[in-house]
């Protein structure tokens, strides 16, 4: 009927619909058009499912073109009839209906298939993906129909539906694979600030979470974690990620990677045949956004109905849609080398703003909380401008740094108005501060003590500094920093912990403005000390945050091989112990046996692939973890006392075993040693000890601080007591103390020092309820920590981590690990 | 032809912030690390001071701090940071499909 060239398009979405839209609107009458569509309707806008899904909009809603498009524009729409193949050489295509059409331009637009994990299951009825109107269909039916619903996916998609399905009153849980939601688009910090919003509206978040087979007697009934778990849903959506549809191309013999290969004007190997959208692969990148596509559709209608352009790729920004949740990423997160991070945590507000500069560009850039300037870095960082003059305030956002105004954190201050808030936790505005500032208040302590800002959290430190310097007291803070990452104190982020109830690393980094994304390695291992501490029963240690020795449970030696010493109580042995502990060394090629200075026996030269056999053996022999490597109770040294010694005056030896028996497993500030001596003569060396008792005819002498490594300190007498119970009694107390109040990696001799031995003695001699109660933390907390890590880890707990991931043989391919 | 990159297995192996080991018969032995943000890097598993086995020290951003003395290497270029001077061999990683794919030519590099 006309002989203007026919092209055909395969797909009738986002891409496909918007590439037709751009050719009619640099030439309508170049093509007759026939569109193929799979599903049984008009172009509509898929990222408005989500809004449908959650009952925000209706269908009509965000239909894009509808039927009188089509009409006007003179297009065929084949709607429900999916392409079933091309035949390059008749040009022609076959869909499923049985119906042929020749092409002179073909254009293929088949978008992506979901991804479906191959468990167990996955074809049950009930089990869903989200991808078109049809999903959004048996989800909303689901959800009339009540109850619970998982969701496998933590990312964009999988939080949508979940969100949605949430709305819709279902019970709903969401199961990620990887340690923080949505990581690709959001880096640590940021994606747990996310999961902590979600759970606060009632989902449940299980991170880390492998699924191992969706369960079901014809229909879901539920799903099943590697760990064991089992949750009941009534549905199951699967969105853990998209793959470009390529089957049809790849059948008809197109040049395919992970997409259909296209240059840049969307010609594929075949000049007669271009693609578009989700399903292509162009310059090795595939996107899984609109915003790409539209770039893409511009440049094949430029290529094919006007001036080529060609298209350059595309760099992406995300913006979560969830409702109320504002969260943006753009770019490149990951760091790297010459990359410096700009972070900034603003804890009352629940902001989280990390801007990653490299060079003096911006290449990424992740916003929690705020958004409003997601746009302009995202520009700053298309346009790769050169933003070496506004770095200092880079991080506050357009209206500080790109107005011109000002390019420093002090004007940026100055810039407040009067009635901002600075302290958050107090209410205390940029006036009240100033006008105590101005009333003589000269140092950051001052002001805390004058006007209260500053003085909880701690969080608006840096802005009350900054005022300080506004009003020209220029002043360091006496007191070091926890680290580099931190204007806050040890002192500081323990009392934090305790008074905001931090529970997690993150958390504690978030309140108090951390500056680095993830820490170092001095202030992860205080932190999950100092977490331990505070909440004993509810504390998930961060083994990544440990230091190797603790992580392993062993010492690590100068070649890489770890040391192993079982616990012998107060230094007592038995034949049988020694046996299994000779067994376990020649089984396990064991270079060396010494005797430690603290009584024990240490194990050298153990493979790290060894240590949960070699555990395993010494624990069925009976021995638990001497916690030689850790920072924790170590030993307690005894003499033999009364019982065989002709000086003793007491059972120094029964004490010690009592004392190590009540102490052992508990973590420390720093490694933590006991004596028991049974006289003064004082030959277990009680007096350069963390905590040492000697013992005497009327009693026990309680000493404490001593050290007997570099600083060689003599302890000091804590008091005297007259029974054992109140030497445990004061031992308990005095750990709990020094727990609670010490710096990580002080020993107690600095820590002693610095508060005086006068405190020490008001707290554990003078006062005793608080000793009393000191003590009866000490043992709330050994309730949940005295655990044998041997025995867990012996069972098989992490004990993947001590194998090797793979084994590169000579010519070998290697397989992947157990 | 033999393939370029060697497939060692699923991302999910990896612990996020940890590392862990591939040894190379009659070659070094490799760590392989996994950062906050997922990225996987690897190097030769000796620390350019004392040979300390990296893969057992603690991961942050995109560096690693040796187990041994706490010397701070770049996961990115194998260089030691601040005032220590030293470099351990890289190893190229990509992933694909959720595998761990690693540098053949440069895994087998040193081996007899
Ligand atoms: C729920 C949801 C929310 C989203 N939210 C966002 C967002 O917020 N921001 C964003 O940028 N992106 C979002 N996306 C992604 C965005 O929708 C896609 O990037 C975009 O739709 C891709 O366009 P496309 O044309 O390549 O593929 P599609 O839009 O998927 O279109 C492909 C079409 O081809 C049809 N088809 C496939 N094979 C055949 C065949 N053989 N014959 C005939 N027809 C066929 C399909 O039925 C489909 O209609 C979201 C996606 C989903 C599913
Ligand atoms: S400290 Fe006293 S009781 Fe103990 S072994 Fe020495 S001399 Fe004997
Ligand atoms: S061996 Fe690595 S720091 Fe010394």
């Amino acid at each position: 009927m006309s002989e203007r060239p026919h092209l055909v398009v395969i797909g009738n979405g986002m891409a496909g619909c918007r590439a037709v839209e751009e050719i009619l609107a640099r030439d309508a009458g170049k093509f007759r058009i026939t569109i193929f569509g799979a599903e049984p309707r008009v172009n509509y806008n898929r990222i408005m499912l989500s809004p449908l899904l959650a009952g925000e909009k209706s269908f009509e809603d965000i239909v894009i073109n509808g039927h009188d498009w089509y009409d006007k524009n003179g297009i065929e729409l084949v709607a429900g009839d999916s392409v079933t193949a091309i035949d390059r050489v008749a040009k022609t295509i076959a869909a499923k209906s049985g119906r042929i059409e020749s092409y002179d331009k073909l254009l293929i637009a088949t978008g992506s298939d979901p991804f479906i994990i191959p468990v167990p299951g996955k074809d049950l009825p009930g089990v869903i993906s989200f991808r078109d109107m049809d999903d959004v269909g048996a989800m909303l039916e689901a959800a009339n129909r009540g109850g619970d619903a998982v969701v496998i996916g933590g990312g964009l998609l999988g939080l949508e539906a979940a969100h949605g399905l949430s709305l819709r009153n279902m019970k709903v849980t969401v199961i990620h694979l990887m340690p923080t939601l949505m990581e690709r688009q959001l880096d640590e910090a940021a994606g747990w600030l996310l999961k902590d919003a979600l759970e606060g509206r009632g989902q449940t978040i299980l991170t880390g979470a492998d699924t191992a087979e969706i369960y079901g007697e014809g229909k879901v009934e539920g799903i099943r974690l590697k760990d064991g778990r089992e949750i009941p849903a009534s549905i199951v959506v699967m969105a853990v990620g998209i793959r470009p549809a390529t089957a049809l191309a790849k059948e008809a013999g197109l040049a395919i990677g992970r997409g259909i290969h296209v240059d840049d004007n969307m010609v594929t190997s075949d000049p007669d045949i271009l693609a578009v959208g989700e399903c292509v692969e162009h310059d090795g990148n595939v996107y899984g956004l609109v915003a790409p596509l539209w770039d893409m559709c511009r440049s094949l209608a430029d290529g094919l109905v006007a001036e080529p352009k060609g298209y350059r790729g595309s760099v992406t920004s995300t913006k979560l849609k969830v409702a109320g949740l504002d969260v943006f990423s753009a770019g490149d997160f990951s760091g790297g080398e010459g990359c410096e991070d700009i972070v900034l945590r603003d804890a009352t507000r629940g902001v989280y703003k990390r801007v990653i500069v490299k060079g003096d560009k911006v290449v990424g850039a992740v916003l929690y909380g705020d958004t409003a300037d997601g746009n302009w870095y995202f520009d700053l960082l298309k346009k790769q401008e050169d933003v070496s003059d506004i770095r200092d305030a880079l991080i506050f956002g357009q209206a500080f740094a790109g107005g011109g105004a000002s390019a420093n954190p002090i004007d940026a201050v100055a810039a407040l108005s009067d009635d901002a808030e600075i302290c958050g936790c107090n209410g205390v505005s940029k006036g009240q501060v100033m006008a105590c500032i101005s009333g003589g208040a000269g140092s950051l302590d001052a002001v805390r003590s004058g006007c209260k800002a500053s003085a909880s959290c701690g969080s608006c430190t840096g802005l009350v500094e900054n005022l300080l310097k506004l009003a020209g007291h220029d002043e360091e803070r006496p007191v070091k920093p926890m680290c580099k990452c931190t204007s806050f104190t040890h002192e500081d982020v323990r009392k934090a912990i305790v008074e905001k109830e931090l529970r997690v690393i993150p958390q504690v980094m978030q309140a108090l403005s951390w500056s680095t994304p993830d820490g170092c390695s001095s202030c992860r291992p205080a932190l999950n000390y100092y977490l331990l501490c505070a909440w004993p029963e509810s504390h998930v240690d961060d083994m990544q945050s440990r230091f190797v020795n603790e992580r392993m449970h062993a010492n690590i030696q100068k070649d890489g091989t770890y040391s192993v010493v079982p616990r012998m109580w107060g230094g007592v042995t038995t034949p049988d112990e020694l046996r299994a502990i000779a067994d376990a060394c020649d089984k396990y090629k064991a270079r060396m046996v010494k005797v430690t200075g603290g009584q024990r026996l240490d194990i050298f030269g153990i493979k790290k692939e060894d240590l949960p056999a070699i555990w395993a053996d010494l624990n069925a022999a009976g021995m638990v973890s001497g916690h030689a490597y850790g920072k924790a109770l170590r030993t307690v040294k005894t003499c033999v006392g009364s019982e065989w010694c002709r000086f003793g005056t007491q059972d120094s030896t029964g004490l010690g075993i009592k004392t190590e028996q009540m102490t052992w497993g508990s973590w420390m500030p720093h490694k933590f040693k006991i004596a028991v001596s049974g006289c003064p003569r004082n030959c277990a060396e009680a007096t350069i000890k963390d905590f040492g008792v000697i013992c005497v005819d009327s009693g026990y002498e309680l000493h404490i601080g001593g050290n007997g490594g570099i600083h060689l300190r003599g302890t000091d007498l804590l008091c005297k007591v007259a029974t054992e119970q109140e030497a445990l009694d004061y031992c308990a107390a005095f750990i709990q103390l020094y727990r609670e109040e010490a710096r990580y990696l002080d020993r107690t001799a600095p820590w002693v020092e610095r508060v005086g031995l006068e405190y020490v003695k008001t707290r554990i001699v003078d006062d005793g309820e608080g000793r009393a109660e000191l003590a009866r933390r000490f043992h709330h907390a050994q309730s949940f920590l005295q655990k044998d890590p041997w025995a867990e880890r012996a069972a098989g707990s992490e004990a993947h981590l001590h194998q090797h991931i793979a084994e590169i043989r000579p010519f070998a391919v290697v397989g992947g690990a157990a | 032809m033999i393939a370029e990159w060697l497939d060692i297995g699923p991302v999910d192996q990896l612990p996020a912030l940890g590392a862990r080991t591939l040894p190379v018969q009659g070659g070094e032995e490799i760590a392989i690390f996994r950062t906050a943000n997922g990225q996987v890097y690897a190097l030769i598993n000796k620390c350019p001071h004392k040979h300390g086995p990296l893969s057992q020290g603690i991961v942050h951003d995109t560096t690693v701090t040796c187990p041994l003395h706490n010397w701070r290497i770049s996961l990115l270029t194998g260089e030691a940071l601040g005032e220590d001077k030293g470099c351990v061999p890289v190893i190229p990683v990509k992933i694909d499909g959720g595998s761990i794919l690693i540098g053949r030519r440069e895994a087998l590099q040193g081996m007899a």
